[in-house]
């Protein structure tokens, strides 16, 4: 290592006092440790919504003790209302979507890891990282502030469908004030997103240290450079999207509500706007946006199953040329969630072509991974096992893609619950499982302690089998012609599917409550867990080169120079068989791609 | 009668070899492997406005394109007149990037320790802030003269375009102001950095082009 002895853009003194070191920190550490706070608040909020709207679909005259105190006009009596299901359902999938699966895997161990990865001191604009988080936070709170106010929160789900976004109270409870905090909160997050990608790209080109040529970056590195890019593009578009419905509720514009549109009998105040517009724009984010949620998991994914396989992908290259391949297709395939919106079928088609093509790099990066996997000596442990999940989760949550990129088929599919277990196991669960894999890989290096691993096996399993107890049915729901977003089953070619409804709440419940496994052994583990050595994966890349926890400055008033390639396993050197990017021993690597 | 001397700003070093920070001309360590040890990266600041340029870029052609689709999905669309001040803003824009191209040279003779005699390195710069200032006057007095008229955000989607397109470019010109000042305030304190005065510079005339781009948008397709 060398001395610092320049003055490195990103330089900054360390902070004194509490509020600068951990409220308002400009630390890249801190504030990836902020957001996973938000996520882990998050995903708990978004997980306890879930378990009211399933034990409503379960039993829908149950009285769901404590409800009214959620909303007094939503449950009457602690029973939900057809409309208060949809304001849940709206706001499981917002926090989920936006404040789970974009905060956790990019902006949480992006943020913490990014830096010290590519041999920086922290990220060249770290003001701006700061406002990042907090930027993000107030978004959260204006989202979470709907639930308070007036009617409370709007119920026309995520993607938030004009004319019915557009058209204030009328629409239904939720669809004034609540629409305009969704949207606000949308926009306020998009800002957050903005903010951040441009810190995680400028630390990517900028900021490698010497010897940290592109390809030497680790997989992780390069999936959190591809999804900043994605953001920067997904999130400049849904931004003044959200300010487009904002203006059409609070200063009557017409941009997304058509003429001569009666809703209860009163005729709407807008002339002329396109419903297809709204639906345009935000598939536009809302596509990449899957891939904003699972390529840092595929980054992760790679990253843990090499340190523990031993040995490096067949191919570092391909595996990057893959990733970013889905990330150019990602925005010439969002018209596949348009296939019913009555635009043109021969757009229908346009869109579905690169949507079977997208397919390619996401088949092959499988394929390095079960190629890689094939005849190693896979290290057991928390973190692998949840890798081995992702992939399971994004096989059988991808392969039902296949049917619903062809218009004929989702056509029929479209509005049922098919298409509910396909994106919660291709996009969530497998983020989700991407999450835990980093967490366990990565919290000994976040804190200094180990997570106990008997605790993290049980919850692998019961987390893997109550992940398909929950979502494998939702396909045969699906296609038994389960119309989605019904708050109850009342039709009589329903009634028989009932129970396969309460298998799934109860499946649900089970799963959810062993989170709480995690979230105890996360807590136990920071305060009372085993101290953790330096490198106890005996992983090569540059956070295992730093003391653990990392310093404040990552790397100790040093800055490392890299030798080699991110991945020297199976090679023999006098650690093992392995060798540190940082570590200047030659040795005879085995897997070096020309 | 004195003057004033200045002291030279300082001139941000290039990185060497041995100070690490590689940047993405950097291929290969310092010990080598036969590949060429550059030693040069680009400051952050300088890919960082590229990055913000690209970000508005896709925010102004996401607005762009929903004005295309708003205008060809009804026959509601009623054209009018732009305001005619909107050609004098324009010219004030063009003359404010002119004069901000003449201050950073000057400011990078300065840096380059030669000094103008009787020349305030910071002259150009202000003569910049105050056509940018024009300019947002200048927007201000081209939407008091539509309300004149009687058009208002909601009258039409036409006029919902023009203040919409016009109002989110003037909040990025009001960002480039106080970049500006900010590189005024740092010149004054001898603390300026190259790269900071090159990214403000490069931010200033993408939303001087981006407004030529606007005006020609508005007057086709309004």
């Amino acid at each position: 290592m060398h001395d610092v002895s320049a003055h490195a853009a990103q330089h900054h003194t360390p902070p004194q006092g509490f509020i600068r070191k951990h409220v308002f920190s400009l630390d890249h550490k801190v504030i990836g440790k902020q957001y996973y706070a938000l996520a882990l608040v998050a995903v708990f909020v978004g997980m306890v919504l879930s378990w009211i709207m399933r034990l409503h679909l379960g039993w829908t005259n149950l009285a769901i003790p404590g409800l009214h105190l959620l909303s007094k006009t939503g449950a009457p009596g602690d029973l939900m209302t057809p409309e208060y299901y949809l304001q849940l359902m709206t706001m499981h999938g917002t926090i989920m979507v936006f404040f789970v699966l974009t905060t956790a895997p990019f902006a949480a161990f992006g943020n913490f890891f990014l830096p010290i990865q590519v041999g920086a001191e922290d990220m060249p604009f770290p003001r701006f990282n700061m406002m990042s988080f907090w930027v993000t936070f107030v978004a959260f709170l204006v989202l979470i502030s709907s639930f308070f106010v007036g009617d409370g929160p709007t119920l026309g789900g995520w993607t938030q469908y004009a004319p019915l976004n557009a058209v204030g109270a009328v629409g239904g409870p939720g669809e004034g004030l609540g629409v305009v905090l969704w949207a606000a909160s949308i926009a306020i997050f998009c800002v957050g997103q903005l903010l951040g990608s441009l810190n995680f790209i400028t630390t990517t080109l900028d900021l490698r240290v010497k010897g940290m040529s592109l390809m030497r970056l680790p997989l992780t590195a390069w999936a959190w450079f591809i999804t900043s890019c994605m953001g920067l593009t997904a999130f400049a578009v849904l931004m003044p999207a959200c300010i487009l419905v904002i203006l059409d509720h609070v200063a009557g514009t017409s941009f997304f509500v058509p003429s001569n549109l009666v809703i209860n009998d009163q005729l709407q105040p807008h002339s002329g706007g396109s419903t297809l517009l709204w639906q345009h724009l935000f598939w536009f984010f809302g596509h990449p946006e899957v891939y904003i949620a699972i390529v840092p998991g595929m980054g992760i994914v790679s990253h843990v199953l090499i340190t523990n396989m031993r040995r490096p992908l067949l191919s570092h290259r391909v595996m990057i040329g893959c990733m970013a391949a889905i990330a150019i297709l990602s925005y010439m395939v969002y018209g596949h969630h348009m296939f019913v919106s009555g635009m043109n079928p021969f757009s229908s088609l346009a869109f579905s072509f690169p949507t079977l093509i997208i397919t390619i790099p996401a088949t092959i990066i499988v394929l390095l991974w079960i190629g890689s996997l094939y005849g190693s000596r896979l290290r057991i442990n928390t973190a692998s096992l949840f890798a081995l999940g992702f992939i399971s989760m994004f096989v059988a949550g991808g392969v039902s893609g296949f049917f619903l990129a062809q218009p004929s088929i989702d056509i029929m599919l479209h509005a049922t619950y098919f298409v509910v277990g396909h994106f919660h196991m291709v996009m969530a669960v497998a983020a989700i499982f991407g999450i835990f894999a980093a967490t366990y890989f990565w919290f000994p290096k976040m804190t200094g302690r180990m997570m106990n691993e008997t605790l993290g096996k049980v919850h692998f399993w019961l987390s893997f089998v109550g992940t398909y107890c929950i979502f494998m049915p939702f396909h045969y729901l699906g296609i038994a012609a389960n119309v989605r977003r019904y708050q109850a089953f009342v039709d009589e070619y329903l009634q028989p599917l009932i129970p396969v409804h309460r298998f799934i709440t109860v499946a649900a419940i089970v799963t959810g409550v062993a989170q709480f496994i995690f979230l105890y052994n996360l807590i136990h583990s920071r305060f009372w867990g085993k101290p953790a050595p330096d490198n106890p994966w005996e992983a090569t890349s540059l956070e295992w080169s730093t003391p653990t926890p990392p310093p404040f400055d990552n790397f100790g008033g040093k800055q490392p120079v890299v030798y080699h390639d991110p991945y020297q396993y199976g090679v023999q050197s006098s650690t093992g068989d392995y060798v540190m990017q940082a570590s200047p021993e030659q040795v005879a690597t085995e897997h070096e791609e020309k | 009668m004195a003057t004033t001397v200045h002291e030279p700003p300082k001139i941000e070093p290039r990185r060497q070899p041995d100070n690490g920070n590689g940047g993405w001309r950097n291929l290969a360590p310092a010990d080598g492997d036969g590949r060429v040890v550059q030693d040069y990266s680009p400051p952050p600041a300088s890919t960082g406005i590229w990055v913000v340029v690209y970000a508005i870029t896709m925010t102004f052609a996401a607005l762009t394109s929903a004005l295309i689709v708003r205008k060809g999905s009804s026959l509601d669309w009623q054209s009018f007149t732009l305001p005619s001040i909107l050609y004098l803003n324009t010219a004030l824009i063009v003359c404010s990037s002119v004069t901000l191209e003449i201050a950073r040279r000057r400011v990078a003779t300065l840096m380059g320790g030669v000094a103008i005699p009787g020349e305030s390195p910071a002259r150009w710069l202000y003569i910049t802030l105050v056509f940018g200032l024009l300019f947002v006057t200048g927007q201000y007095v081209a939407w008091t003269r539509l309300r004149a008229e009687g058009l208002y955000l909601a009258t039409n989607p036409s006029s919902s375009f023009f203040y919409l397109l016009t109002a989110a470019h003037v909040l990025h010109v009001l960002g480039g102001l106080i970049g500006l000042l900010y590189v005024i305030g740092k010149l004054r304190k001898s603390q300026l950095r190259r790269s900071t005065l090159d990214a403000a510079s490069r931010y200033w005339h993408f939303v001087d082009i981006l407004w030529v781009y606007l005006l020609l948008l508005l007057w086709m397709k309004l």
